[in-house]
């Protein structure tokens, strides 16, 4: 559309089109955000953010079919589905939060996939199934197995983060598939949905040997209807597109705090991507002012506030030409020796206690590491079918004394229909660590259903624990144009605490598998038993022996043949 | 004498029109129409999981770059992997698949697109897709649109033996249920030609039992044959690639959409000397003579482009968008985000409902009554039994 103008001086048609260019109702933005984590490892986080002005949901006339910057896949998914968030992620390791504090955007481990419908949906299960399905096609991922039994409905968690009135949960589903595995494949499709491709700006720095070959990979999708403007008079829809990295400092460090663009990518940036609007690379330099080395040097600086930290920022603008030099390539060097960190406030972990291939234990810790406020937390579990949860077992302590949920919702499951769904509102106390357990027993499974390498276990997907962090610094609740994209990513309602999300581990339970070369070896033995058997009776019952003189040798039969003509008595 | 000049006349024409028609196959429009087939479609298949089955999904990555690389596009491709080599934990270079040890050609590449991957690759997916009978909701990438002017590749690997094929370790594929699946696709008219190439032990077992015209197929080894594998790498710790398939990619490497190979150069690829195994093939379900058949007919998408000279008149522009209305003409109320954790609202939601059970008093009821019942049929000596 850019190419347009040119026929800004032809005819009247042309030049309402022309005008309509001049003033484009959707615009691109994309940022790259550097953190050093003071265990030598390195935080990036891509952010690829593209604001329309318009409405999928119109149908006839009005029915949106000019994309420009937004991707037409992803579009036709909203209005044919009649979407009105649509979050998902695919996410290969574990964030360890323990030691790279909280991330911008957080994730579970495999794919998770969570939608509002819009309130005008009547069959939300049949546009759910056939989403995934063509989710699955879009981003070449098994997400097709995303059925009933493993989708849930929250009762309280997962409000939308856009705007919108009705916050009805029936038009809510959510799934995880921690088995799912994230590789080029679905890199691929997600780099094609930029406007740029991987061709220009910060996309070019995506390449699949150097971002699998971290401790942390998760490529993410987010669409939700925005505020405009202060007002929030009006709402326009935004696609975010996020990508956030972890390299480790042994594997791809080889052991120094030293990193460049050049070290963590294998490229250095050239251009920004012409269709942007801005495009910025921001590294942290808050933990480390003095000790800090890093070229090419700067003087752009900005603070934000985000996660309930105030943080200090070089800002790179790559839509600027001097950013990029002489040599017209831009490799940020890093050099650090600083080792501050911020211990998160609040920290999950889970794992299975047990032993036996009976029944077992599920531990779910939440840490409250603030030292003196309390604050309230939303856990939400969804457990498969086949562990059977057994609820009067359930026990939730903090400090060693009993802590009652102030809100429990439970849904238990199905067999091959649901699953269990436990959602509970738990007040932490200040500097405690508060444990959750549930016994459980595991189901024998038809032997269809095991999947073909049963011996790795059963995964279980990743507790989710929502809470509002209170936070040291005010957070602001002013909404402007100009904040940098990770900063902006949960709406803040009031300023002393944070929305945050924190995933536990997925489990992975090994259930009793038969043995599944049993029937082939039950059939030869029984039949050579049966043969054994049955064939030597029969023998004995039937044979009869009978003489048989064996032939004479040669020179026997010759010498009888001799006498026999001389008419001699033959030789025995 | 008139019926023999009738006769006379007839024969006249009807070489008249012979010779017409002749000369009308040896013009351009009739070259045109020729080979018979006007897009090309693959289907590439890996049916073993387990790290140490690389050389099955090397195999199969190195046909499908084969294939991209002579033309055909992803959405003319099916490619169905069983299991992730290239971002697997033991993969010392993640994101990549070998097929030539000290890691000289990486066969994943930055730009592949694998339509069935993991559990997904399995017998009833793969007749599915041959046959096209797939749940409406299955995505176009997941589907085989061919029309009776496609010649399709299709291209196995994996573990086999006489007369059978294995998917994933838990089942596995007849050559009578393949050659049933050919026949399904000829009589919908889904395919032109279809060229079926085999790369496991006792390969030739599978295409023996064809029975639908207009197929060729290759082996990498006879009935009672198994076939090898070709080198391993040491920093990887596995084989890489199977001999026949590493020959076939060597050859076609050489061919470029230009190239003017045909099958019988295809036949001669891995000799004994070379794959241990004896390669096999069949053709004779094959219209052509394999001479004619080009290479690219089935692994390129070599289309024959026609270059007009005239201009053609395009219709209007797109229509402008309908603009929106002003902001300061209706009064709309502000929007507002809703609260993430709103938790007076949540700890006073009403619970959903429940399933419906009958009420407490009906069952106890209900016992009453079928103990009234069974003392006034038996006679109310027992109640002191029972109290």
């Amino acid at each position: 559309c850019c190419s347009c103008l040119e026929l800004f001086f032809v005819g009247e048609m042309e030049q309402k089109q022309a005008i309509w260019c001049l003033n484009p109702k959707d615009q691109f933005q994309e940022e790259l955000v550097i953190r050093p984590l003071h265990s030598g490892d390195i935080y990036a986080s891509f952010q690829f953010r593209t604001l329309w002005d318009t409405d999928f949901l119109q149908e006839g006339q009005k029915k949106v079919s000019h994309y420009r910057l937004f991707p037409k896949s992803l579009g036709q998914v909203l209005s044919k589905f009649s979407v009105q968030e649509l979050h998902i992620s695919f996410t290969q390791g574990f964030w360890r939060t323990m030691q790279w504090g909280q991330p911008f955007i957080p994730s579970p481990p495999g794919a998770e996939l969570w939608v509002w419908f819009h309130d005008t949906v009547s069959d939300v299960d049949g546009n759910w199934k056939e989403l995934t399905n063509v989710l699955s096609g879009i981003f070449c991922a098994s997400l097709n197995f995303i059925d009933m039994t493993n989708t849930v409905q929250p009762s309280a968690s997962f409000k939308p983060l856009g705007l919108g009135n009705a916050t009805d949960h029936r038009f809510l589903r959510y799934a995880t598939l921690p088995r799912e595995i994230v590789c080029t494949e679905n890199l691929t499709p997600w780099k094609k949905l930029l406007p740029c491709g991987s061709k220009a700006g910060l996309a070019v720095l995506m390449k699949s040997e150097k971002l699998f070959h971290s401790s942390f990979h998760s490529q993410a999708v987010h669409i939700r209807p925005i505020c405009q403007d202060e007002q929030c008079t009006s709402k326009a829809w935004e696609l975010r597109q996020t990508l956030n990295v972890v390299f480790d400092h042994y594997t791809s460090g080889q052991g120094k705090k030293e990193w460049s663009l050049f070290k963590m990518f294998s490229r250095t940036l050239t251009e920004a991507c012409p269709l942007a609007s801005s495009s910025k690379v921001y590294v942290d330099i808050t933990d480390n002012p003095e000790l800090f080395e890093l070229s090419p040097a700067t003087p752009l600086l900005s603070q934000a506030v985000v996660l309930g930290d105030r943080r200090t920022y070089s800002v790179y603008d790559l839509t600027r030409a001097e950013t990029f030099g002489q040599l017209r390539s831009f490799n940020l060097l890093l050099r650090w020796k600083g080792d501050n960190m911020l211990r998160p406030l609040l920290h999950a972990e889970r794992y299975v206690a047990g032993f036996g291939l009976q029944t077992g234990e599920i531990h779910t810790v939440i840490y409250n590491n603030h030292p003196y406020r309390a604050f309230p937390v939303l856990l939400m579990d969804s457990v498969p079918w086949y562990l059977q949860l057994y609820i009067h077992t359930l026990t939730v302590t903090s400090k060693s004394r009993d802590n009652k949920p102030s809100y429990i919702h439970y849904q238990p499951a199905k067999d091959r229909h649901r699953p269990h769904l436990l959602e509970m509102l738990i007040q932490l106390p200040p500097h405690s660590m508060t444990e959750v357990t549930v016994q459980f027993e595991r189901a024998l499974l038809k032997w269809t259903e095991y999947t073909p390498d049963p011996n790795h276990g059963f995964y279980v997907g990743s507790s989710v624990v929502s809470a509002l962090v209170p936070s040291m610094v005010a957070m602001s609740t002013n909404f402007t144009q100009d904040q940098p994209l990770f900063s902006s990513f949960v709406p803040v309602k009031e300023e002393s605490s944070y929305f945050v999300r924190v995933y536990t581990e997925p489990l992975l339970v090994n259930l009793p598998t038969p043995d599944f070369s049993m029937p082939y070896n039950v059939i030869c033995l029984t039949c050579t038993v049966v043969a054994v058997g049955y064939g030597s009776f029969y023998n004995l019952l039937t044979r009869t022996f009978q003489v048989d003189e064996p032939s004479p040798p040669l020179a026997k039969r010759l010498a009888n043949f001799i006498r026999r003509i001389r008419g001699v008595p033959l030789l025995a | 004498m008139s019926h023999d000049f009738l006769q006379m006349h007839l024969k006249a024409v009807i070489s008249c029109l012979l010779i017409f028609l002749y000369k009308v196959h040896t013009t351009k429009a009739g070259q045109f129409f020729s080979s018979g087939h006007t897009n090309n479609w693959a289907v590439l298949v890996c049916t073993s999981r387990f790290w140490f089955n690389y050389r099955h999904v090397a195999n199969t990555l190195s046909v499908y770059r084969s294939v991209k690389r002579l033309g055909i596009p992803d959405s003319h491709i099916v490619l169905m992997l069983a299991d992730d080599m290239a971002c697997n934990y033991r993969n010392p270079k993640p994101a990549t698949v070998f097929s030539h040890k000290n890691m000289e050609l990486n066969v994943y590449g930055d730009d592949v697109e694998v339509d069935y991957r993991g559990y997904e690759v399995t017998v009833e997916n793969f007749l599915r897709v041959l046959t096209g009978r797939l749940p409406p909701s299955t995505p176009r990438s997941k589907r085989l649109l061919s029309d009776d002017r496609s010649n399709i590749l299709i291209y196995l690997t994996g573990h086999g033996g006489n007369g059978f094929l294995k998917f994933q370790d838990s089942e596995e594929i007849s050559n009578m249920e393949l050659a049933d699946a050919f026949e399904q696709m000829w009589q919908k008219r889904r395919y032109n030609e279809l060229l079926f190439i085999i790369d496991t032990c006792q390969g030739a077992s599978m295409y023996e039992r064809f029975y639908s015209p207009n197929l060729m197929a290759l082996a990498s080894s006879q009935v009672g044959e198994d076939s090898l594998s070709h080198q391993p790498d040491l920093a990887i710790g596995v084989h890489l690639m199977d001999k026949y398939t590493f020959y076939l990619l060597e050859f076609l490497e050489e061919v470029h959409p230009a190239s003017q190979a045909n099958m019988n150069d295809l036949f001669k690829v891995c000799p004994q000397s070379q794959c241990v195994s004896t390669p096999g093939h069949r053709t004779d379900l094959f219209q052509r003579d394999p001479g004619s058949v080009l290479i690219t007919d089935f692994f390129g998408s070599v289309r024959k482009v026609e270059i007009t000279k005239d201009t053609i008149n395009l219709t209007s522009p797109v229509e402008p968008p309908i603009q929106r209305s002003g902001s300061g003409d209706i009064q709309i109320e502000s929007l507002t985000y809703v609260d993430q954790l709103p938790v007076a609202e949540i700890i006073h939601q009403k619970p959903k409902q429940k399933d419906w059970h009958p009420p407490d008093g009906f069952i106890l009821g209900l016992w009453t009554l079928i103990l009234l019942v069974f003392f006034q049929t038996y006679g109310i000596k027992h109640l002191k039994h029972i109290f």
